[in-house]
């Protein structure tokens, strides 16, 4: 897979867990889904077979891969060669920790579960493959806001289909 | 209701899937669910179609395909609330990229959205739009985008920033559109505004010049202020990363001053200060801080130079390369690299630190350390470099030693001082790693050791030494049993001893030995035992008290299931056994391969590596070799769109070594290697000496035929198909000739083949050669001609020797002649029976050059010519 990617601060997002499961993709380069099948193939061979007490990063195909295990969870975000790795290590965190706090001490089974919710919050760190917020408390704040509305508007419709049933009745 | 869709929950089907066993359960559940998501979409149903979209993104992460929920996600979006957009957005982003046709269906429904009166809807809107827009689509909603990075709410202007990136991207003529809404941000306080607005600044600059200059002039003091406010900012709790305020604002600062301090002295003027401060007073103890100094460091070697901003950064690189923590130490690595071009003697401070680093345990570190080494190494440091890593190739990994090699030998290849240390450190490398080596590296040494000519009798000995403590290494076995052929008289004699070495006692049958052991080894692969058996020929010439038992070693393989090895194993064996007198002739020492040859062709091939020129090539002319083989090269070039014989080193060489002609060694393409290997085998065969006439003709037709086989390493059976038929008949006719020395009678026109007029196909003052044909019956493409010369003049003819050549489709065979001699006016005449196997047959009629040469008087005489009128159908 030999792209010319406009360059990017992170061109994808992994998930994989320790099983090799993958938990989460993010593709901000173009990917066809065969490409994005055998990089997460070759990825997770790599990424899971590296040993604990070596560095986060791993070259792969002219691009860097950072990633960083917590529990069984591997998080890896690809990034061109020239960029910040230490960064990256540290963004990788700041998303984690805003998981903790959204779904309270997260574990995987969150993950599998509320897969999508994982997806909402990356959008609100990521966009376009470029950091987007660095506080956390403005995140959850739009986080909850968000569910509240979904929230709302299923009440809404319960409460509408009541009436639509003693109408009817 | 669809009494599918209505089924399973979301989280059931997740717990459904993930109670599966095995794959095949797995897929009978996905397929269940992919069935009744299909009939809900048919039947337009409403209710859940959310759910099945989450579902189908479930699905899709497991890797099925989900193309049939992608319309889903396009009425999702399409629908007026927010709960069914924002899982349609998701669906959107997750199932489709940029490149779908799909994708354009949805424009409308964003651009509605970037319009919505809800702003959570825009958000999500501007995010998708981030994620996945098109360069079509960044074209019709960037006037939308643009607006809203002056919307209320700062959650919708960084994400319309981020948004701007992407759009600038796929357009980057839209660029100039954005730089004033640009300059505004940049003044916002909000940390995630002023994170994407300058990321959005630095991108701009980076596709727009005038955006450069506009953001270089009116705002480098502005964010030089910011950075120093933020660096010098008490603690806020908000934004706090191990004692740091917003590192990644710190670090997109330090991206953007970069950007403008490249290439503008004022403008790196300005963010000195800052630098300097950022460089010194942040913690370096925690990721975040590093982090920074990462950035740090990466400016001040971009912008305009400041010597004593330098310093400092090389120092922090130092700082980071002594570190304990591996991530540290990698990306030091990294920049040590990038430094290199700034100021190349700073970083060979820190060589021996980087040199350790190559030995880590960490793959990562090594190969970052090994490319950083590479990039150190000159002529003045080359020796203790090398050694230090050729000592670690001892213990490597072995999933290093490739990569290790391969830069060890480029490293030696370029800088070695002299010849001797070339060899010396070449012979280590082919001792540890020789399984590694590359097939061009060890054809240079040859070529290196080939030119050295008073290193030989060392060269030989050295190699000996290594095969005794390792003959497990091929591309080391395959020098040594080269060298052992050329100069196994050096080995046992101890000629040419050298201060540096100790003298050792080399019988013949010891190096006999050698090449034996190399023959019989398991491991050795056609090459190698090709090498040794050609290696052995040589020697039986040599150390003439081991001809005998070098010919029970050659004749072992005349049963040899490879037909390489069965027909050189044949013809050796009776080169030994009955050509006493030509041996010594065939074997001599190969001419000295041409360096400048070779290298040419290599840096052609190979453009990274840098040919040896170290040394004065010495030239032997080998004139007599070429000179002979010449007239026969010239008559076998009888097609014209054979690309022109290029008789290089490398052919050479790689002829030579092996015939080695499997695909995988042959750089060059097919069409030519045949030719050269005539060449080689000719040159071989006529050093010195006249060969006898009916070896001088047949010889080139046993090396071509030899080649043609080469695809098919036959098998008895193959040769056996009928399709082969013709070939194996000449080769084995070949090989009786060789055999058998002098041929048999001429093989008799078989009678109940067709019967085809005799001709006269040529015809001069002084001699007229017939030609009578006939064919074997089931093989029509091969037809026997038997020549018969006569003399029309009145002088005898001595060494009379025919030659001839045909074009590509053909294939010749020339039996040897019944005589040299050719007595006057028709008193006599000389047969001589040939075989020609056309496949084009029934399409192309035989053609024919031939070359006649004699001597009347003891002076040379050539005639020449080209046969036409071959009857039509041969």
């Amino acid at each position: 897979i030999v792209h010319k990617l406009i360059k990017l601060q992170i061109h994808f997002v992994l998930l994989i867990s320790r099983q090799g499961k993958v938990r989460l993709t993010k593709w901000y380069s173009p990917y066809s889904q065969k490409e994005r099948s055998k990089v997460i193939r070759e990825l997770s061979g790599i990424v899971l077979n590296r040993g604990p007490k070596l560095c986060n990063f791993v070259e792969w195909r002219g691009h860097r891969v950072v990633y960083r295990r917590y529990a069984g969870l591997y998080f890896c975000m690809c990034i061109d060669e020239a960029d910040n790795e230490l960064e990256v290590l540290d963004i990788i965190h700041h998303f984690v920790e805003i998981l903790d706090r959204y779904f309270g001490s997260v574990c995987e089974l969150d993950l599998i579960f509320n897969f999508h919710k994982a997806y909402y919050i990356l959008d609100e760190v990521l966009i376009a493959g470029e950091f987007q917020e660095s506080s956390k408390r403005t995140i959850i704040r739009l986080l909850s806001t968000h569910d509240s509305m979904v929230e709302m508007a299923k009440e809404e419709a319960t409460s509408i289909g009541n009436m639509i049933a003693q109408v009817t009745k | 209701m669809n009494p599918f869709s209505s089924g399973t929950r979301l989280r059931d089907m997740i717990r459904a899937i993930r109670a599966c066993k095995t794959a095949a359960e797995e897929r009978a559940v996905v397929r269940k669910e992919c069935a009744a998501i299909r009939a809900a979409i048919n039947e337009n149903d409403q209710d859940y179609r959310h759910r099945n979209l989450a579902k189908l993104m479930f699905i899709h992460m497991l890797g099925y395909p989900t193309h049939f929920g992608q319309m889903e996600c396009l009425k999702l979006i399409a629908s007026p609330g927010f709960p069914e957009k924002r899982i349609g957005y998701l669906g959107l982003m997750l199932l489709l990229d940029e490149r779908q046709e799909v994708l354009m269906l949805v424009t409308n429904s964003v651009k509605q959205d970037l319009n919505h009166t809800n702003q959570y809807i825009v958000g999500l809107a501007l995010c998708a739009l981030g994620n996945i827009c098109s360069a079509e689509m960044a074209r019709d909603l960037a006037p939308e985008v643009e607006r809203l990075l002056q919307f209320r709410d700062p959650n919708i202007r960084k994400k319309a920033a981020l948004c701007s990136i992407r759009i600038i991207k796929k357009v980057p003529d839209l660029a100039e559109n954005f730089i004033n809404p640009v300059a505004a941000l940049l003044k916002e306080k909000h940390h995630g505004v002023l994170i994407t607005g300058i990321q959005l600044c630095t991108d701009l600059c980076k596709v727009s010049p005038e955006a450069l200059e506009y953001f270089r002039k009116k705002c480098t003091d502005g964010l030089v202020r910011t950075l120093r406010d933020l660096v010098n900012s008490p603690y806020a709790p908000e934004y706090d990363i191990a004692g740091i305020t917003d590192p990644f604002l710190h670090i997109r600062l330090l991206k953007l001053l970069r950007v403008l301090g490249q290439g503008d002295a004022d403008a790196s003027d300005a963010m000195n200060d800052i630098l300097a401060q950022v460089a010194t007073k942040t913690e370096s103890n925690k990721n975040a801080g590093n982090a920074i100094l990462y950035e740090c460091v990466e400016t001040i070697m971009s912008i305009e130079d400041n010597g004593g901003l330098r310093v400092l950064a090389i120092n922090i690189l130092g700082r980071f390369l002594s570190n304990r923590d591996n991530n540290i130490r990698y990306v030091a690595l990294n920049m040590l690299m990038r430094a290199i071009t700034v100021d190349a003697q700073a970083v060979q401070r820190h060589r021996a630190t980087i040199l350790e680093c190559v030995k880590d345990s960490d793959a990562s570190i090594r190969k970052r350390a090994l490319e950083l080494v590479y990039l150190l190494v000159n002529e003045s440091n080359v020796k203790p470099l090398t050694k230090e890593l050729v000592d670690y190739l001892e213990v490597s990994d072995q999933d290093f030693k490739g990569d290790l090699t391969a830069k060890i030998c480029s490293i030696i290849e370029k800088f070695s001082p002299e010849k001797i240390w070339y060899i010396d450190q070449m012979l280590k490398v082919l001792t540890e790693a020789g399984n590694f080596v590359k097939d061009e590296v060890w054809h240079a040494l040859v070529v290196v050791i080939s030119n050295a000519s008073d290193l030989h009798g060392y060269t030989v000995r050295a190699l000996f030494r290594a095969l005794q403590t390792t003959a497990e290494q091929e591309s080391l076995v395959r020098v040594a049993v080269w060298c052992i052929g050329e100069y196994g008289d050096l080995l046992v004699n101890n000629a040419g001893m050298l201060n540096v070495e100790d003298p050792i006692t080399v019988t013949e049958s010891d190096a006999v030995d050698v090449v034996e052991s190399a023959i019989k080894r398991h491991a050795s692969d056609l090459t190698t035992k090709s090498m040794a058996l050609i290696a052995l020929l040589k020697l039986s010439s040599r150390f003439p008290s081991c001809s005998g038992r070098i010919k029970d070693i050659v004749v072992q393989h005349k049963g040899s299931l490879v037909l390489e090895l069965q027909q050189r194993s044949l013809e050796f064996n009776s080169i030994i056994e009955k050509h006493q007198n030509i041996r010594s002739a065939l074997v001599e020492r190969m001419p000295v391969l041409d360096e400048a040859s070779f290298g040419g062709r290599r840096a052609s091939s190979l453009p990274n590596t840098v040919s040896t020129s170290n040394g004065t090539a010495v030239k032997l002319p080998n004139g007599v070799a070429k000179s002979s083989a010449a007239p026969l090269v010239d008559l076998l070039d009888l097609s014209d769109d054979v690309p022109a014989p290029s008789s290089s080193g490398g052919d050479f060489l790689q002829d030579l070594l092996g015939v080695d002609l499997a695909p995988a060694t042959q750089s060059e393409g097919t069409s030519q290697a045949p030719k050269a290997g005539t060449d080689v085998l000719l040159d071989l065969l006529s050093i010195g000496s006249n060969p006898a006439q009916d070896n001088s003709v047949s010889t080139p037709d046993i090396l071509s035929s030899a080649q043609d086989h080469k695809p098919a390493i036959a098998s008895l059976d193959v040769l056996a198909a009928p399709s082969l038929t013709q070939a194996s008949s000449s080769t084995a006719s070949n090989m009786m000739d060789l055999l058998d020395g002098f041929a048999p009678a001429p093989p008799k026109p078989a009678n109940n083949g067709p019967a085809y007029p005799s001709i006269v196909a040529f015809e001069s003052s002084s001699l007229r050669l017939t030609f009578n044909f006939s064919k074997q019956p089931g093989n029509p493409q091969t037809t026997t001609i038997s020549g018969t010369f006569t003399n029309l003049s009145s002088n005898v003819f001595t060494d009379f020797v025919f030659q001839a050549a045909v074009p590509k489709f053909l294939q010749l065979h020339l039996d040897p002649a019944s005589g040299n001699s050719l007595p006057a006016s028709g008193n006599g005449t000389i047969t001589q029976s040939l075989k020609v196997t056309n496949s084009q047959h029934g399409k192309k009629p035989l053609v024919m050059r031939l070359r006649i040469a004699y001597k009347v008087d003891g002076k040379d005489v050539l005639e020449e010519g080209q046969i036409n009128n071959f009857p039509r159908d041969l």
